[in-house]
């Protein structure tokens, strides 16, 4: 067999920001072995600065041709590169955040900065990946970081049982896709979604080969919902927002679920997008599960961790719902709502570690009694937040649940568009709830805001946006729009 | 029947029956031998395969160093069986039939009728001076670069991951600290007490 494969080192300049991000944390690994104690806090600013960097890199990307190198295994195209920048936003946002969590309860060190970017290296791969290997190899390294971040505070034994259940669970979720990929393989012969692409699509597909992929749809779908946390393979959500470390937390809420949609983009609608009607079934289903489960069973929460737990099972419906649509602007309206969804969950979660103090987690909604006279501001961030979540207009989470009735209704599903509204009505009480606790009831106990400046400023720019964004849509709109 | 279906039929049968010894038997450190002997009858259907450096492998990492780590760690836990197989007969019923629907629609879909050897003809035997290993590390260096290199940003994210989590307090750490041991001072080990002896009792 002769070797015709051509290596143009050229075209390794597509897969720059993933180059760059590998090269820092080998560095920052190294690195950090050589600080003392005094100077740890070198770790987070090259973080930080490895993370812009590698923002500006995606960035100056956007805009060229769609390029497929390594054998067609990685793509660049708007999508990556813009899942990208928007990861690496966050990312920076989260890691300010994560700073004064780690601080308060001694958990700041050097690994903890090192898992967060492998875990986004791993993201990086799964939105880039355009075969089923990469993708899958992506995946693995972005749930292996989260496991090893989750289990990172040893001495709380929530943690570390929120950690194996994510893992076992996780585990066994991976094997599903992979089995759904060998059935895709086994019968079109490539792991490349080019291939698979196109052999889907070809006209004649015989009954036996539509057998065969289906059968594979299924796994691939139900290994898909359970990164994604929908019903009914959300049981790990839960368990693992409450035991988590208030700043994983709000990490594994946001960035992943990116990468989690973009996951889907590429094995379902790059990939097998000739089978929507095969697969749209599926996830209507599960978005309608996801949305009444996630809607009803936040009611009853008293911790706050888990009632974000179940709303974001809820949200994940809504984006699930912009696939079930099977039209570009339905998957733009999805784009638009996770990319909603994880600046909102980011100040919600700001707002949580705001408040944190040592020996002291303010994960219990009783816990916000009293803000608004204790600090009228952030009360009034959190209202944004909530309200924004409940989908009250004029704020970001309005017009990404309006989009995406939007499309449901004009793609057919008229009744699948009220049972969403109804659901979504019913959950706009638990957000209400926390409203009222803030402004309406009397402080339990002392409420101090240790939080540095450079947080503090953050989370209002990142709650101002929620607005602002919120009376100006038609910017991301159109972005999300642009990427399909 | 040929030669070779013969021994498929014989791996196979080995594969599957210690496959199930392995998770009926009552002794761990048996259920590691079974598997060990499962993973054998693994490599020997790969070898049938053509797929000599896959099966060679599987015997090295999994059999030699993975099942031998199992071992030790089973010796060394004393897992309390009693504990493991408390709830098994609660489950047993509802396991068994979700089992039986499952193997019952993979046989359906992905049986003789869709893999038979009429549907999917059979590949062709190479010749006897065929190398797997040059075509597999042609590929493995060439069009797949980049799933291996991923490969080992996997394993490195491991090491770390193991490191993160047994890594304990500077503190548990034995460490020798020379510059201690050099400057250390007689006084600071030895300490003289002094001790009245008593007298010697004259007679």
């Amino acid at each position: 067999m002769m070797n015709t494969f051509q290596f143009d080192t050229a075209s390794l300049l597509v897969a720059l920001p993933e180059i760059f991000l590998l090269s820092s944390i080998v560095v920052i690994l190294l690195l950090d072995l050589f600080l003392t104690k005094g100077f740890k806090q070198v770790t987070y600013y090259l973080t930080q600065a490895s993370l812009l960097i590698t923002g500006i890199l995606s960035y100056s990307l956007i805009g060229q041709p769609e390029t497929l190198i390594f054998g067609n295994s990685f793509i660049l195209d708007d999508m990556a590169s813009v899942f990208k920048v928007f990861m690496m936003g966050a990312a920076m946002v989260a890691m300010v955040y994560s700073r004064h969590y780690l601080t308060q309860h001694s958990l700041f060190t050097g690994e903890y900065f090192v898992l967060v970017l492998l875990s986004i290296l791993g993201m990086m791969v799964m939105v880039s990946g355009y075969s089923l290997l990469t993708l899958y190899l992506g995946l693995e390294i972005l749930s292996l970081s989260l496991y090893t971040l989750i289990a990172i505070a040893r001495k709380r034994s929530s943690a570390i049982e929120a950690a194996l259940k994510y893992f076992v669970l996780g585990a066994i979720a991976s094997g599903l896709l992979l089995y759904g990929m060998s059935m895709i393989y086994g019968i079109s012969g490539s792991i490349n979604i080019i291939d698979i692409a196109a052999f889907a699509s070809d006209s004649n597909l015989g009954s036996r080969e539509t057998l065969i992929i289906n059968f594979g749809l299924v796994f691939l779908v139900i290994g898909i919902a359970f990164k994604l946390g929908a019903v009914p393979f959300h049981m790990w959500v839960p368990d693992v927002y409450e035991g988590s470390p208030t700043s994983v937390t709000m990490f594994i809420s946001t960035v992943p679920k990116i990468a989690a949609v973009a996951m889907l983009v590429r094995i379902l609608v790059d990939g097998l997008g000739s089978m929507h009607a095969y697969w749209s079934d599926l996830f209507m289903i599960i978005a309608l599960l996801s949305i009444a489960l996630g809607s009803v069973v936040a009611l009853m929460q008293t911790n706050i961790k888990r009632m974000f737990a179940y709303s974001t099972i809820s949200h994940v419906g809504f984006v699930m719902l912009g696939f079930v649509t099977g039209v570009v602007t339905g998957y733009g309206a999805a784009t638009f709502y996770i990319l909603a969804y994880v600046l909102m969950s980011l100040a919600a979660f700001g707002v949580i570690i705001l408040l944190n103090k040592k020996g002291f987690e303010a994960d219990q909604i009783s816990d916000y009694k009293g803000l608004s006279k204790h600090s009228p501001w952030f009360a009034l961030m959190m209202l944004v937040v909530m309200l924004s979540m409940a989908g009250v207009p004029p704020f970001i989470g309005f017009y990404s649940k309006f989009f995406i009735l939007q499309q449901v209704i004009s793609a057919g599903f008229v009744t699948v568009a009220i049972i969403a509204v109804v659901f979504a009505v019913i959950s706009a009480y638990y957000y209400l709830q926390i409203i009222k606790s803030m402004y309406f009831n009397d402080a339990e106990q002392e409420l101090t805001i240790t939080a540095p400046m450079d947080m503090k400023l953050v989370l209002s720019i990142n709650a101002i946006l929620i607005l602002v964004v919120g009376l100006f849509p038609d910017f991301w709109m159109r972005l999300s729009l642009s990427l399909f | 029947m040929t030669f070779d279906q013969i021994l498929f039929y014989v791996f196979s049968f080995w594969f599957v029956a210690s496959s199930l010894a392995m998770i009926f038997s009552r002794n761990a450190a048996k259920a590691v031998l079974f598997l060990i002997l499962s993973f054998f009858s693994a490599a020997s259907i790969w070898i049938l395969l053509e797929a000599e450096f896959l099966a060679i492998i599987l015997i090295l990492v999994y059999v030699g160093a993975v099942m031998v780590l199992f071992l030790f760690v089973i010796k060394m836990l004393n897992i309390d069986k009693s504990t493991l197989r408390a709830k098994f007969t609660g489950y047993l019923p509802l396991g068994l039939i979700v089992a039986v629907i499952i193997i019952a629609e993979m046989t359906l879909v992905l049986g003789g009728n869709q893999f038979g050897l009429d549907v999917v003809s059979a590949p062709a035997r190479h010749a006897a001076d065929y190398s797997n290993i040059t075509v597999l590390a042609m590929q493995l260096y060439t069009t797949y670069v980049y799933p291996f290199e991923l490969a080992a940003v996997l394993l490195l994210l491991a090491i770390i991951a193991a490191i993160t989590l047994v890594h304990r307090n500077d503190v548990s750490r034995k460490k020798q600290s020379i510059s201690e041991q050099v400057s250390v001072q007689a006084k600071d080990r030895v300490r003289l007490v002094s001790i009245t002896s008593p007298k010697k009792e004259n007679k």
